[in-house]
């Protein structure tokens, strides 16, 4: 059962991305948008437990949209994170077989 | 595909309104269903008609309004946390003694049942909030 994990809030200002990240399983997708795009950025104190994640097959995902509109380039996205748009966001929720938003 | 919305959150607080509006649109755009948007909490101050931004700022409550025209889309706002934040209809105008209604075009006040169907009736409910 693959799961779809909504992330808002920066990792910086909440804990919701580690507290995701404790039980986000193989197969399923974290996708960070809002201020929640801070934490794909990278060389961050968020990295490494990102980069764990995906060594356990946890995949990543965030919101361009969300990154442009605080000017913060797709350049600086961590490597194995892919920037989607909102029908991507909507894609990522169908796909999934379920969804789970850490509000 | 057919999706549910719940929107916890008011208009121009943070992020969600206008999160949960794009990501309804672009499911709309995108050939999926939209059963029902649900708001809940503060996100009922999504439905008040009387909210006049600068004209250089979106109109979140309108862009709900004329969302929901041009797609038949079910916008209902939760009884209780209506009725606390000053959010009424025709009906509960009157019955509360109120001068006045103040829901904008599109939405219909009802109760949690209606969020409870939206989960049993959806594939997927999608939360958006604080």
């Amino acid at each position: 059962m693959s799961t779809l994990h909504t992330v808002n809030k920066s990792p910086f200002e909440r804990n919701s991305l580690d507290t995701c990240l404790t039980v986000a399983a193989t197969d399923s997708t974290v996708l960070m948008y809002e201020d929640g795009v801070a934490g794909a950025l990278q060389n961050t104190s968020a990295s490494s437990a990102i980069s764990d994640a995906m060594g356990q097959g946890v995949k990543f995902a965030v919101l361009g949209e969300d990154l442009d509109a605080r000017g913060l380039s797709s350049d600086r996205v961590m490597d194995g994170i892919s920037v989607v748009d909102y029908a991507g966001f909507v894609q990522l929720a169908a796909d999934h077989d379920n969804v789970q938003s850490w509000l | 595909m057919k999706f549910s919305i719940q929107v916890n959150e008011g208009p121009y607080t943070h992020q969600a309104a206008d999160t949960a509006y794009q990501f309804t649109k672009a499911a709309l755009e995108n050939g999926h269903e939209i059963f029902r948007v649900f708001f809940y909490h503060d996100g009922v101050n999504n439905g008040t008609m009387y909210g006049v931004p600068p004209q250089d700022d979106r109109n979140v409550q309108s862009l709900w309004s004329e969302l929901a025209e041009q797609h038949e889309l079910d916008l209902v706002v939760c009884v209780a946390a209506a009725q606390r934040r000053g959010i009424m209809d025709e009906d509960e105008s009157k019955r509360h003694g109120k001068g006045a209604s103040n829901i904008a075009p599109g939405f219909r006040i009802s109760g949690l049942g209606q969020l409870i169907e939206a989960g049993i009736e959806s594939d997927r409910l999608m939360v958006f909030g604080d």
